[in-house]
């Protein structure tokens, strides 16, 4: 009684199972002339001033549109603002663009970039960075402003190409004129909502499931695009996000594991593109303390030698890495930034040769001709194959006498450890957001900066910069940029290791831009 | 009765408490949630600000009390990464997953006593060597590495069901379920089928070494000698006291599936507490992290509870001698 019971339940599941695949294989899915795409994270939040994150203002800039933006070659173009012109070493006269509205309607107007200053501006905000230049804005009429700076800023339009542009009465009607600060009990409206100007207005957002966003067909620009809809979702697991693209179900995701370029190019259908990313990867080293943290020598600390520095550099076999580890998708580099970055000087980019037996000999030559002992921590999920590069450095280094001891644990304790500077040698990658050689080098290498872990400090680059910082003048402001790259590069406080190579995956029947910043824009796809 | 129901209440509200308090002092040890929480140019400043509104700087043990206080009213507090109330965000996700491990615990019960009573009672079939050589692949093969080829084969060589995602869902109230549509239905396949594979060998071997048990004990030949059918002494019988250790097992079973399907979640893209929890660990988030334990705990101390109860209720012996045995309870006539 009961068999025939479990069979017939058995049996009815069953065919309900085959019935739900095999009317898959017959029916297409909904929306499908929807773009969708994937990444392998989230955007945070849809309030632009809540999270200074590279991946969630790159999603943004679909929405929200700042005074300047970045065009196809990353060139700095008008957006908001259609001119500007310097009427004082610290005012800006700049020209609004007229005729523009918010996704809602409402028009805008100088009244809201005033808002946006102070919004990004309060305590909570984390895009203070991005204005801390700006000391005040000023009202000429509704389409002109003057934004007067805390002394010069020559950088000033990179610093604010990701600082939007608000709607002051959205956000007022909102109770969000502040950025609320966290641990408050009313939620953020504007972290679910979005109405900025730009080519695409949200439709619906399930943060960690789903972003959905359609074309807006108010927009001040001529639409380079072809997309109406588009679907966002994040998936984290890749091989899952591979196989993604490879049934069809994505139209374009990033980024394509390294181990999986050469399949996915050579699937019909898809394709890879690749090109090289701004960020550089490099080793640094504790130069300040007088014995080091965690290492086998006492009484000294051999990093304080250049000799044992420049051996560290020689030690490493950049070519095996970029083949073996990197799959050829870097750009070895002899210096903290690459082509791209305002300030890169190829003239200055040699790299000193990799040579085993140079390395030991100034070892030896600095009183450690059997090496010595060091721990080296590194993060194992944030930058590309980084644990690898890691093991690879580790296996390099130990040809040369010196015994590593590698400590790779995850980002959230690998970036506590170090900027609590409780390191000897660690690995670090840097993006300056504002793509100019003087951010860069003011959080890394300036004396008592926030990313200087390893404490280096010449005042002669520090006066340099500070120098760089104010220069009008681009020829004038280059020569002083190569000179304290000149100093920094001959002093070794950091290795340079590369840049890495982005790898994007799209169907081929996608045209899109690759920007070296990794940020993909919805406003210049073609589907064919 | 009524004593030993108090009894094990407070031994629950004992456990929740330990868990609660050893998952506080975890947290400590995960990373700093403000540096996670922050873009790399944020001033030190900023960052000290933050961790000071967040509570990071009181003293310890002002940070546990806050903790469990705010526990036992239910207020998990507000999500670091997402700025939205904790609680908000788990009930969100917790149809996904229930919808998910309920699904699988249905289909291994389904396939896996079936398969166990058919090995036990035909034990030389060729049949029968091949359920065995199924559970032995389905008790060694990783989640991840049957739901990558699973994903592999259906999704990408033959295209007939999703590869991630749990397709459209419907909103009946604060529930979203999958079971009305179509893509919900086809989505859940395959993560299901992940999640369910293990729990059925699971079932399955020990379904058929219960059985086999059972099936040399005396009252079965009594009971063969006594003329009844093979149907009614197989099915009548020794099923039925096989079922009570099966219950067991699919009762802890399911409590650890809905607890960690935090694998299969990150394969398929599940929107279910697992993979939110996983998102919390990496990103520090936590609020997110300490509520997931605390339901988790909470989940677990009442699967115990409520087995511990069936057992009460289902075995006259325990009720007559006062005493309950934990894990398998006897055979009985």
């Amino acid at each position: 009684m009961r068999r025939r019971i479990g069979t017939h339940i058995g049996r009815g599941l069953l065919s309900l199972a085959m019935t739900v695949v095999l009317l898959g294989s017959a029916v297409t899915s909904v929306d499908a002339k929807a773009f969708r795409w994937s990444f392998q994270g989230d955007a945070l939040t849809m309030d632009p001033y809540h999270n200074n994150e590279t991946m969630t203002l790159d999603f943004l800039s679909n929405i929200y549109e700042g005074l300047v933006r970045r065009g196809k070659s990353m060139e700095i173009e008008p957006a908001l603002a259609t001119e500007w012109t310097t009427r004082a070493p610290d005012t800006w006269r700049f020209k609004l663009r007229p005729g523009v509205k918010f996704h809602d309607g409402t028009p805008f107007t100088a009244d809201d970039v005033i808002f946006s200053l102070e919004r990004a501006k309060s305590e909570a905000s984390d895009v203070k960075p991005f204005v801390q230049g700006i000391k005040t804005i000023r009202k000429i009429d509704d389409v002109t402003i003057d934004i007067v700076t805390d002394g010069p800023r020559p950088i000033l339009l990179n610093s604010i190409v990701r600082w939007y542009i608000l709607p002051k009465s959205w956000f007022e009607k909102h109770n969000t004129v502040k950025v609320h600060k966290l641990g408050t009990a009313e939620t953020n409206y504007a972290a679910l909502h979005a109405n900025g100007t730009g080519p695409f207005m949200l439709k619906s957002r399930q943060p960690d499931v789903q972003t959905v966003l359609v074309q807006n067909p108010q927009w001040w620009d001529k639409a380079e695009h072809n997309i109406t809809e588009a679907i966002f979702r994040p998936i984290k697991a890749d091989a899952t996000r591979v196989a993604g693209l490879l049934s069809a179900e994505l139209d374009m995701m990033y980024p394509v594991p390294l181990q999986d370029i050469t399949r996915v190019s050579r699937t019909t259908g898809v394709k890879v593109m690749q090109s090289p990313e701004v960020r550089t990867i490099f080793l640094g080293l504790d130069v300040s303390r007088d014995q080091l943290l965690y290492s086998s020598v006492k009484g000294a600390n051999p990093f304080k030698d250049r000799r044992v520095r420049l051996a560290f550099y020689q030690a490493i076999d950049i070519k095996a890495i970029h083949e073996k580890v990197m799959f050829g998708a870097s750009r070895p580099t002899a210096l903290l930034i690459g082509p791209g970055i305002t300030g890169f000087d190829v003239k200055l980019d040699q790299r000193f040769p990799y040579d085993v037996e140079a390395s030991k000999r100034l070892l030896a030559e600095a009183g450690y001709p059997n090496g010595f002992e060091v721990t080296f921590d590194c993060p194992n999920d944030r930058y590309v194959n980084d644990e690898a590069i890691c093991q690879a450095v580790t296996a390099m280094l130990a040809r040369v006498g010196v015994k590593v001891r590698l400590n790779a644990q995850t980002k959230a304790k690998h970036f506590q450890k170090i900027r609590a500077k409780d390191t000897s040698f660690y690995l670090l990658g840097w993006t300056p957001a504002s793509l100019d050689m003087h951010e860069t080098f003011s959080y890394i290498v300036t004396t008592g900066s926030e990313w200087n872990i390893g404490g280096y400090s010449n005042p002669k680059v520090d006066e340099l910069l500070g120098r760089i910082a104010v220069e009008i003048n681009a020829n004038n402001r280059q020569a002083l940029i190569s000179e304290a790259m000149k100093l920094t590069k001959e002093d070794i406080p950091q290795l340079p290791l590369h840049q890495q190579t982005l790898a994007w995956g799209a169907k081929s029947n996608v045209d899109l831009v690759q920007l070296a910043d990794n940020s993909f824009a919805l406003r210049w796809v073609r589907v064919k | 009765m009524i004593a030993f129901v108090l009894s094990r209440l407070l031994q629950s509200a004992v456990v929740m408490v330990a868990v609660a308090v050893i998952a506080f002092f975890l947290f400590r040890y995960v990373g700093d949630p403000v540096l996670a929480m922050t873009g790399q140019e944020t001033s030190r400043e900023d960052q000290e600000r933050l961790r000071t509104q967040l509570g990071l700087n009181d003293p310890l043990v002002v940070q546990v009390f806050r903790f469990l206080g705010r526990g036992v009213s239910g207020d998990f507090g507000i999500s670091y990464r997402q700025r939205r109330p904790v609680t908000e965000m788990l009930v969100e996700r917790l149809p996904a997953t229930l919808e998910l491990s309920v699904v699988s615990a249905l289909f291994a019960l389904a396939v896996g006593i079936p398969m166990g009573v058919y090995s036990a009672l035909r034990r030389d079939t060729w049949l029968s060597r091949v359920f065995q050589v199924v559970s032995l692949i389905g008790i060694s093969l990783p989640p991840f590495l049957v739901g990558i080829l699973l994903i592999f084969v259906f999704a990408v060589l033959l295209g007939w069901l999703p590869s991630s995602g749990r397709g459209e869902v419907v909103s009946l109230g604060w529930w979203t379920t999958g079971f009305l549509t179509l893509s919900g239905l086809q989505a859940l396949l395959l993560p299901a089928l992940t999640l369910g594979l293990y729990q059925m060998t699971l079932l399955m071997r020990l379904v058929r070494s219960e059985m086999l048990e059972v099936l040399r004990t005396d009252y079965v030949k009594f009971a063969r000698a006594r003329g009844l059918t093979d149907r009614t002494v197989h099915f009548g019988h020794a099923l039925r006291n096989t079922l009570v250790p099966v219950i067991t097992v699919t009762a802890l079973q399911l409590g650890s599936v809905i607890a960690f399907a935090v694998i299969t979640e990150t394969v398929f893209q599940w929107p279910g507490m697992g993979y939110q929890f996983i998102q919390a660990v990496a990103s520090v988030d936590v609020p997110v992290m300490a509520a997931y334990l605390v339901m988790v705990g909470f989940i677990f101390v009442t699967i115990n509870l409520s087995a511990d109860l069936l057992y009460y209720g289902v075995d006259p012996r325990l009720r007559l001698e006062r005493t309950v045995i934990g894990g398998q309870a006897d055979r009985g006539a």
